[in-house]
């Protein structure tokens, strides 16, 4: 009689579908999968403690790096946390932007995802589309802020600079092309028979099973739990944009998917509704003990150049207390907890990252499962290791 | 802050744990002894629908309070749509407190950076090890007496030109 045994396979770090660099162990009986063990942190650069040596100012730029697929949205996560501790008003104008560009950052980490996800599961054309529309987002990126990827474009208080004027009309030609984009992704994918079969009944877990191990964001949606921190805890003005919240039914890879894809299509809507309040005004705090003065102030003034001079080599400080601030990043809940002590520099900055939590739940979603299902469930999960190392 | 609901409820039933109840910003902190931390949580998960682990984390004040550690829960209620935070003093004598994941599954892996970057370790945990940092790692990071620049390496002084 043949014995069987249990097989340890190592799968990672460098393999094209972990999405950087994690690593799982799988036991496996055959080719079905008995245990997950995921090992992590080899991206870990210690954000948190370098925070906690660096002014507020100087740990924006360390924020872009997180997830670096939606570097605005990092931004806009610690820079509310940041405000809402010095309690300044932003003006309406940058307000506004800062919603254009995390819907926009919303489009690019999607496209990314479904490109990625297409392609791990063998639907290669998709990957090439979607990254055609990433670009003109990473070019709009270079537009406003000179970088493509680490934008590092919001301050405390508002913005670094106002806009471009071709901003407005390269967004709006971009969004109203984009609901026919997405309808060709669709085209090649939701009716496509190897597409569902690959998705359908994949990674299932229950809405009671996702809440209890944290899981945010559209995977949460995907398992029919309609929350969604943009519409229930607004933030930047969120409030005032309508918008659709879609949820999923059947808990599984496709559900997941239809969320997302419904997600950038109200994403243009909300742009959409954002750029017609696009109205010229400050896009700076007028709060001088926080914000850089004016370039010509600094280059023609004394004044201003000792201005400039003090925030830069000093830092602003910031009033004692700590404050949380979570936001509906593209992958979940993307959280800033600071406690300061009232210096410059934080006392303590936690992250709170989205995809870190929601890989917990990988080894519940593909147990029992094959080894190409799990390349579908780390797909849908959407992870990024550089949120998660930190 | 008088009218939050938890910190009315938490008051009634948990009187001698709590040591402090803060409000700022809009966000409410309570802080209650260690050893009622998991009576605490799982009341506010089973009573009042605080059904959703946010975050755990910790907080290092060496030197600066007489309990060097402070273990801080973020709760969020999905059917209320409201926040809560709990905190927890560790001194650094009994570096250790009660596991939350018989509670909520997210703290697990919570728990294990909490114990990989602290030192801070967690009771009836089922599954400890170091996350971030590779297991035969010594020290932990994120304390405050942990060089920025990582062990037996010169600190950085700036720029020479």
């Amino acid at each position: 009689m043949a014995t069987t045994e249990k097989m340890i396979l190592n799968m990672g770090p460098q393999h094209p579908s972990t999405h950087g660099v994690l690593r799982l162990v799988l036991e496996l009986d055959g080719e079905v999968i008995t245990k997950i063990t995921p090992d992590i942190g080899f991206l870990h650069r210690g954000v948190e403690k370098l925070s906690e040596h660096r002014t507020y100012h100087q740990v924006l730029p360390l924020t872009d790096r997180l997830d670096y697929l939606a570097p605005m949205s990092n931004n806009l996560g610690y820079i509310l946390a940041v405000e809402k501790l010095l309690d300044i008003e932003v003006p309406e104008r940058a307000k506004v932007i800062r919603i254009i560009l995390a819907e926009l950052t919303r489009l690019k980490s999607h496209l990314v995802w479904l490109a990625c996800h297409a392609l791990d599961i063998g639907a290669m054309t998709v990957f090439i589309y979607a990254f055609r529309e990433r670009e003109t987002i990473m070019e709009t990126y270079e537009l406003i802020s000179g970088a493509r990827m680490t934008s590092n474009f919001f301050r405390a208080g508002g913005l670094s600079m106002d806009v471009p004027p071709e901003f407005e009309k390269k967004v709006r030609d971009f969004i109203s092309s984009m609901p026919g984009y997405l309808d060709q992704y669709e085209g090649l994918l939701t009716t496509n028979p190897i597409w569902l079969k690959r998705t359908i009944g994949n990674g299932v877990i229950s809405a009671e099973d996702a809440i209890d191990i944290g899981i945010t964001g559209p995977a949460l949606r995907g398992s029919g739990v309609d929350l969604d921190l943009r519409r229930d805890n607004p933030y930047s003005g969120y409030d005032e944009y309508q918008f659709q919240v879609p949820v999923g039914e059947k808990c599984d890879t496709f559900d997941r998917y239809k969320v997302r894809l419904v997600e950038m299509r109200e994403a243009c809507k909300i742009i959409n509704q954002a750029l017609d309040r696009l109205k010229p005004g400050p896009v700076l705090a007028d709060s001088p003990q926080v914000c850089y003065p004016p370039k010509e102030n600094v280059y023609n003034s004394i004044e201003g150049l000792i201005h400039h001079f003090k925030i830069a080599s000093e830092g602003y400080p910031v009033p004692a207390g700590e404050v949380y601030q979570g936001v509906e990043a593209p992958k979940g809940e993307l959280g800033f907890y600071i406690v300061s002590d009232g210096s410059s520099k934080p006392y303590r900055m936690r992250i709170r990252p989205p995809s870190f939590v929601n890989l917990q739940a990988i080894e519940k979603m593909a147990k029992g499962s094959m080894i190409a299902d799990l390349v579908a469930v780390i797909g849908t999960l959407d992870i990024v290791l550089g949120e998660i190392d930190r | 802050m008088a009218d939050n609901r938890a910190v009315v409820r938490l008051k009634e039933k948990f009187a001698s744990s709590i040591i402090e109840i803060i409000e700022f910003r809009g966000e409410v902190t309570v802080t209650v002894h260690k050893q009622d931390i998991l009576n605490v949580l799982s009341f506010l998960k089973q009573s009042l629908q605080y059904n959703m682990l946010t975050d755990v984390t910790a907080i290092d004040y060496l030197g600066k309070k007489d309990e060097r550690f402070m273990m801080v829960y973020q709760l969020y209620s999905i059917p209320n749509k409201d926040k809560l935070r709990i905190k927890a003093p560790v001194s650094e004598s009994e570096c250790h407190i009660q596991s939350a994941t018989q509670v909520w599954e997210t703290a697990n892996w919570l728990e294990r950076e909490v114990y990989d970057l602290f030192g801070i370790t967690f009771e009836n945990h089922p599954d400890l090890r170091r996350i971030l940092m590779t297991p035969e790692w010594e020290g932990y990071p994120l304390r405050k007496d942990y060089p920025l620049q990582g062990p037996d390496r010169e600190p950085y002084k700036g720029r020479l030109s």
